[in-house]
């Protein structure tokens, strides 16, 4: 599904990604570690296309097609979603508005009609009631004086409603209590199919008790130096990231 | 001939067509000796710094347009709010026109100046009110030098008219670049209410002025819910002089949607004569090209216990410019006065300009007045949010700015309205809103 070969960016002039190598296939959960300043992020950011971000070398190909050609729209209609390590306050956009517009904007891209407003309303029922959304959050202006939980809770969402093939879940984790984060992870676990992919970026295990991966890498200056099962997540967790560092000189 | 030099040599030949007996035409003389000594206000007064009207004045007016010219209803069908039943009192090149106005005396007077100021039956209201409340200044002076025609709009005491009362100004001159000035008086009575929406409509790509002058009484308790539609041809300026007095009690609201036109310069001017009134002025302004939008408020805080709310909003694109000038005057006698004013600019383009004054003068020490100002641009992480959720980036942007603008527009009372300015914003920002915010 996800090819990205000796893939290369810069921010302000700046090289933050070296040659990362990564292939995700449909139905696999791949997770993302690394300490900080690895570059996780900004991968995240790569793939979703932000302008400031510049592509200096490497290809990244979703199902065949280049990404790097198409603007963030429009490989956000080509399925690629990115769950937002810090969601932006919009406000004066209600929840509901904001998803209603995402959704028929990606419609229309594909040559469909607007969804109809009842089919529309059965999903965001279902949808909400899955990841345990109050009804009245929904009119409230999208991420305005939303707590941390509240706003990650959003972003899984959005995502539920717009059905992605490619998720990439940015420190979903962070900033989110116990009870949040198994929500969080259970809304998706229930998203997860045979031809969706999921990217979990993260510092820590402790989501991935809930969202088993397939595969762990750990990204170190700008590259995937290492790759295992779930089980090297384990081992990060318990030796931290220097003996990866050593093993490298 | 300068503009100035030929609305004076004309002033003998308007002297033709008005009853020069009356005391109404006293007060008019008297505004037009104040234009002659003053002319036509330059960029050397503080309060045209920013806003030169000498391209306008260059143009060569036709000031008295001969004879009414018909227009087909479904020509400008487009222009009214016609979704609701409404009073509506139309003029063609300044001259009334029955065909196109539901006027009425049933209940109240919602009809024309013309006639009040004409009447005897009106005398004794006209010089009670006329020109009582506007300012001497210089393109006022000139208004009430040539004030003939315009809406007069009387609501007696516990009066609520149900349908909104529209107030439109259309302008064919097919042949010349014309002038207009529109003179509007609306006496609201003790506890009565009333709504209003005024529009200044080009129908030609010639040059066109209107200066236009309104003055309001809203008496003990009255409600007034007023709206500015200014999205007129680029060809059109404008100069809306507005003066509003208020008795205790009143609640007077005047939301101006400034989206279209030349040079547009609103001097929308609030005197508080009571307690706890309440005088709301809010705006939204969108330009683009070489638009110039120019806001000037004044409320005056003369007694206690009153607020005041200001809240306007501008987006300016390309190499447009605007101005706000937001005055408060606080008096010594005034104390807990609650006075908030609210200034937020988006430049969407390096070459637009916005000039924001907020200017306070407060001599009474228990008051609270707050006053924000900002200026920036559009959100960048905000849009790449959007575009990531599959918004194009100019529905993203359109959404942004809808968004920026929607705390004007959700207080806007008449739903029709609000459609119809949300509609115009849309189209102005090129996008469409498949909701409403």
């Amino acid at each position: 599904m996800l090819k990205i070969e000796n893939l290369e960016a810069e921010i302000d002039g700046k090289a933050i990604l070296k040659g990362l190598n990564i292939e995700v296939n449909a139905g696999e959960v791949h997770a993302i570690m690394g300490p900080n300043g690895a570059g996780k992020s900004t991968l995240a950011n790569v793939i979703a296309g932000k302008e400031e971000y510049e592509v200096t070398g490497g290809n990244i190909e979703l199902n065949g097609e280049d990404l790097n050609e198409l603007a963030p729209e429009e490989r956000a209609h080509n399925g690629v979603f990115l769950s937002f390590q810090y969601p932006v306050e919009i406000p004066g956009v209600s929840v509901t508005n904001f998803i209603k517009t995402a959704i028929n904007e990606t419609r229309k891209a594909k040559g469909l009609e607007d969804m109809p407003a009842k089919d529309m309303l059965k999903m965001i029922r279902e949808k909400s009631e899955l990841l345990e959304i109050d009804r009245k959050f929904l009119g409230r202006s999208l991420n305005e004086g939303f707590s941390g939980g509240e706003k990650k809770r959003n972003e899984i969402f959005q995502m539920a409603m717009l059905e992605p093939k490619l998720a990439i879940l940015d420190e979903t984790d962070s900033g989110l209590d116990i009870d949040a984060l198994r929500i969080v992870a259970n809304g998706v676990n229930k998203l997860k199919s045979k031809d969706n992919a999921v990217i979990v970026i993260t510092h820590y295990q402790r989501l991935l008790d809930y969202i088993v991966p397939d595969f762990v890498h750990v990204l170190h200056d700008g590259k995937i130096v290492k790759t295992g099962d779930a089980s090297l997540a384990l081992e990060l967790e318990a030796k931290g990231y220097d003996w990866i560092k050593q093993e490298l000189v | 001939m300068e503009l100035q030099d030929k609305l004076l040599s004309s002033y003998i030949a308007f002297e033709d067509n008005v009853d020069t007996d009356s005391s109404v035409h006293e007060v008019r003389s008297q505004a037009l000796q104040n234009f002659e000594k003053v002319g036509f206000p330059t960029k050397k007064l503080e309060a045209w710094k920013y806003t030169s009207l000498n391209s306008v004045l260059k143009q060569d007016y036709s000031l008295f347009p001969a004879k009414v010219e018909a227009i087909e209803l479904a020509d400008v069908k487009q222009y009214f709010i016609h979704e609701i039943d409404s009073y509506k009192v139309v003029f063609i090149n300044g001259k009334y026109s029955s065909f196109l106005s539901q006027t009425t005396h049933e209940h109240y007077d919602v009809c024309l100046m013309s006639s009040a100021l004409s009447s005897p039956k009106y005398k004794e209201t006209i010089d009670k009110y006329f020109n009582k409340v506007a300012k001497q200044d210089n393109l006022t002076s000139l208004n009430t030098a040539f004030a003939t025609e315009g809406a007069y709009i009387h609501i007696p005491k516990n009066t609520v008219v149900k349908k909104p009362i529209q107030i439109i100004n259309f302008i064919t001159g097919a042949e010349a670049a014309t002038m207009v000035q529109p003179r509007n008086l609306i006496i609201v009575g003790e506890n009565a209410q009333v709504q209003i929406i005024e529009r200044h409509q080009s129908l030609t790509s010639n040059a066109v002025l209107s200066n236009v002058v309104t003055e309001v009484f809203a008496d003990k308790a009255a409600n007034v819910d007023y709206y500015k539609i200014q999205d007129d041809e680029i060809s059109a300026s404008l100069v809306d002089n507005s003066y509003i007095e208020q008795k205790s009690n009143s609640v007077v609201s005047v939301h101006t949607f400034s989206f279209g036109g030349n040079i547009t310069r609103n001097n929308l001017n609030f005197y508080q004569k009571g307690e706890h009134i309440d005088s709301i002025l809010k705006g939204i302004t969108i330009t683009e090209g070489k638009q110039h939008v120019d806001h000037h408020t004044l409320v005056h805080h003369i007694e206690p216990n009153c607020e005041s709310h200001q809240d306007y909003k501008g987006i300016y694109d390309e190499r447009s410019t605007a101005v706000f000038n937001g005055k408060v005057i606080v008096e010594k006698e005034a104390q807990k006065t609650n006075a908030y004013q609210q200034n937020n600019n988006v430049l969407l383009s390096d070459k637009a300009t916005i000039n924001a004054k907020p200017q306070l003068e407060i001599f009474a020490d228990d008051v609270k007045c707050s006053h924000g100002c900002t200026i920036g641009q559009l959100d960048d992480d905000a849009l790449f949010y959007m575009q990531q959720r599959g918004i194009p980036e100019k529905q993203g942007k359109g959404l942004l700015m809808f968004a920026f603008a929607n705390t004007v527009l959700e207080s806007v009372k008449i739903p029709e309205v609000k459609q119809r300015i949300t509609k115009l914003i849309a189209n102005k920002l090129g996008v469409n809103i498949g909701f409403d915010l």
